[in-house]
Order: structure tokens, then C-alpha cells, then sequence
């Protein structure tokens, strides 16, 4: 068999189809403009010119309904957790959620409060929690990074079969 | 204005409705009835000499072993530049005071906050609700023997297992 390489024209390449989706989908994470209390200024710094989420395709979206991410930014109360999974309903699938700092993983230095819910993950799916109080613009960037790889491991052609009820009886 | 000036005026007007007066304090305080505070109140505003324009706070205390809520009065006069701290005594399993809506309109607010962390009832408030925690809260959470509910709203309150270990 002739090899590959030098037989094709240059401007072809060959990959596999989920690989150029996720690169795709990977490149462009638009993330919500949700900031909750302390954190958000952090977020904001991280979106700023110094740290540069840009660079990475990311970009905020004022509107859950373009947004694949879901930075939880901030102390949650109570009453926030409710508009939180509202917004979080509203976003279209695939969405992915960054627990950003202390607060939103755990409840942080206001867990014992009355009014502070103990961590985003009670009412929604958390995919990467980033410690830190808050997190710095570098320990942010990183949990993007994460799912990033985590787009990147994902399969959209062939999903695993579901077994037949036939095998299932055996 | 000297506060001990204040108090003996106050004394002579109201008497036996104010008391424990604290003039060493940097914010001097006294002691009002509860059933006197609307009238003291429209005094120390309207008087010439006293001048109390601005309701600058109106907070609480829970002293459980004494049975007691406190409500808490901050008044200020820019004109005069004076301050004076009143404060009321009300029993803890039924508090209720009149309300000094009508005399400073930002009491309002403060009346609902105090409502809704410490359950205390201002009798002829216009819009008695909570303020700050959702409306189906329950409880009021200031208090000293409040007891944080199981879940609310479907959300548990529960804590990490290291924090619930550390709490009991």
C-alpha cells in the first residue's frame, strides 16, 4: 500500500469526525456572564487582557441561551440557587458547569450561614471545581484547559450500543 | 446638645418611660418603654433644640437568658450634628412595638429587615413582608435558638462530612 504522507494534495488533511467536532466545539466555549460575589472579579480579570481567555476561544455571552459554560462565580445563597437552575435549564445541551472558588464548591468561609447554599453541586452537575478563594486568573484558566480535554474525549458518531433485549435476557 | 441634657428633658416629659441612661459611651444610649417610643420619637425629631432628622439604623438583639429582644434605635441630626441611641426592651416570645414609619419613612425597610431576621411584629406597618430571604423562608434567623431546617426547597443543607463532624 502507497503511505500517506506526500500523496494527498496540501490543503488536505484526513482526521477523524468527532476529533474536528470537539475541536472545534473545544476552540469556541462561549461562557455565561455570571458572576455571583468576589469571585466574578476574578473572572473578569481572567477575561482581560493579562490572563486572556480569549485565547482560547472563549468568550462571554450575556444570555444563557448562547452559552456552553457555566462559570459559578461567587457565593451561592438560597435564593440565588433557585435563578442558578433556572439559567442552567436554559442553556442548550452540551453545557458544562466550572464550580469557580470556595464558595460555590463547598459553601467556603460562609458555609455555617443560614442563607449560603453548600455547594452549586447540590443542584446542579458540576464538571470541574476549581479551589481557591478566590481561584487566580492561572488556576481558572487551567479548569478550562480541563474541559477542554474533557470536549475532547467525547464521541458523537458512534455512541455506545445499548444492548439488545435479546442480550439482555441472556 | 449635652445627652445628659437630653435625658433629663426626656425624664421630665416622659417620666417613668425612659431609663439606664449611658452618657460615658461614645454613642450615648438610654433605655425607652415600648409603649412611649412613637411619641419620644416625634419629640426628638420635631423639637428645635434637638433636631433628629435622620433614623440613621434600626437594628436588634436576642438576649435569650434575659427573655428578651431588644429593638434598637440610631438617631442622628446633621443640623446639630448629634447623635443618640435608643433602645427598647420586648418580650421574646411576643414582640411587638409600633411602628416609626411615620415619622422617619426609611424606617420602612429597616422595620421589614428586623421582621424578617428577628420576627419582631411593628404594629401599623404598611408592608410588613421579609425583605431579604425568599418569601416561603422558615424561621427567623438572627434568633439565638434558630434552627436551620433539613433542606429547603428541595436543596439540603447539608455540609461536607468534616464540617458536620466539626459541629457536633
Amino acid at each position: 500500500m502507497k503511505p500517506l504522507i506526500n500523496s494527498l494534495p496540501e490543503t488536505v488533511f484526513t482526521t477523524k469526525v468527532d476529533d474536528l467536532l470537539n475541536w472545534g466545539r473545544a476552540s469556541s466555549q462561549w461562557y455565561m456572564l455570571f458572576g455571583l460575589a468576589c469571585c466574578a472579579i476574578e473572572l473578569m480579570q481572567t477575561g482581560g487582557p493579562r490572563a486572556d481567555l480569549d485565547r482560547f476561544g472563549a468568550v462571554p455571552r450575556a444570555t444563557p441561551r448562547q452559552s456552553d459554560l457555566m462559570i459559578v462565580a461567587g457565593t451561592l445563597t438560597y435564593k440565588m440557587a433557585k435563578r442558578t437552575k433556572l439559567l442552567y435549564d436554559q442553556m442548550p445541551d452540551p453545557k458544562y458547569v466550572i464550580s469557580m472558588g470556595s464558595c460555590s464548591n463547598c459553601g467556603g468561609l460562609f458555609q455555617l450561614a443560614y442563607s449560603v447554599c453548600k455547594g452549586v453541586d447540590k443542584i446542579i452537575p458540576v464538571d470541574v471545581y476549581v479551589p481557591g478563594c478566590p481561584p487566580r486568573p492561572e488556576a481558572l484558566t487551567e479548569g478550562l484547559l480541563r474541559i477542554q480535554d474533557k470536549m475532547m474525549r467525547e464521541r458523537w458518531l458512534v455512541k455506545a450500543k445499548a444492548p439488545s433485549p435479546a442480550e439482555v435476557a441472556e | 446638645m449635652d445627652a445628659k441634657e437630653l435625658y433629663a428633658s426626656l425624664e421630665k416629659l416622659f417620666p417613668g418611660m425612659v431609663g439606664n441612661f449611658k452618657g460615658e459611651a461614645m454613642e450615648p444610649c438610654l433605655n425607652v418603654d415600648s409603649a412611649a417610643i412613637i411619641e419620644i420619637c416625634r419629640f426628638l425629631r420635631s423639637s428645635p433644640g434637638y433636631r433628629f432628622e435622620v433614623l440613621s439604623d434600626l437594628t436588634a438583639l436576642d438576649w435569650p437568658k434575659e427573655e428578651k429582644i431588644q429593638v434598637v434605635y440610631h438617631l442622628f441630626s446633621y443640623a446639630q450634628n448629634h447623635q443618640i441611641v435608643l433602645k427598647v426592651d420586648l418580650p421574646r416570645d411576643n414582640p411587638k412595638i409600633a411602628t416609626v414609619e411615620e415619622i422617619w419613612k426609611v424606617a420602612n425597610w429597616f422595620e421589614r429587615e428586623v421582621y424578617d431576621l428577628f420576627g419582631v411584629i411593628f404594629e401599623g406597618h404598611t408592608d410588613l413582608r421579609r425583605i431579604m430571604l425568599p418569601e416561603d423562608w422558615v424561621g427567623f434567623p438572627l434568633r439565638k435558638d434558630y434552627v436551620e431546617q433539613e433542606e429547603y426547597d428541595g436543596i439540603s443543607t447539608q455540609r461536607a462530612p468534616l464540617v458536620e463532624k466539626l459541629l457536633r
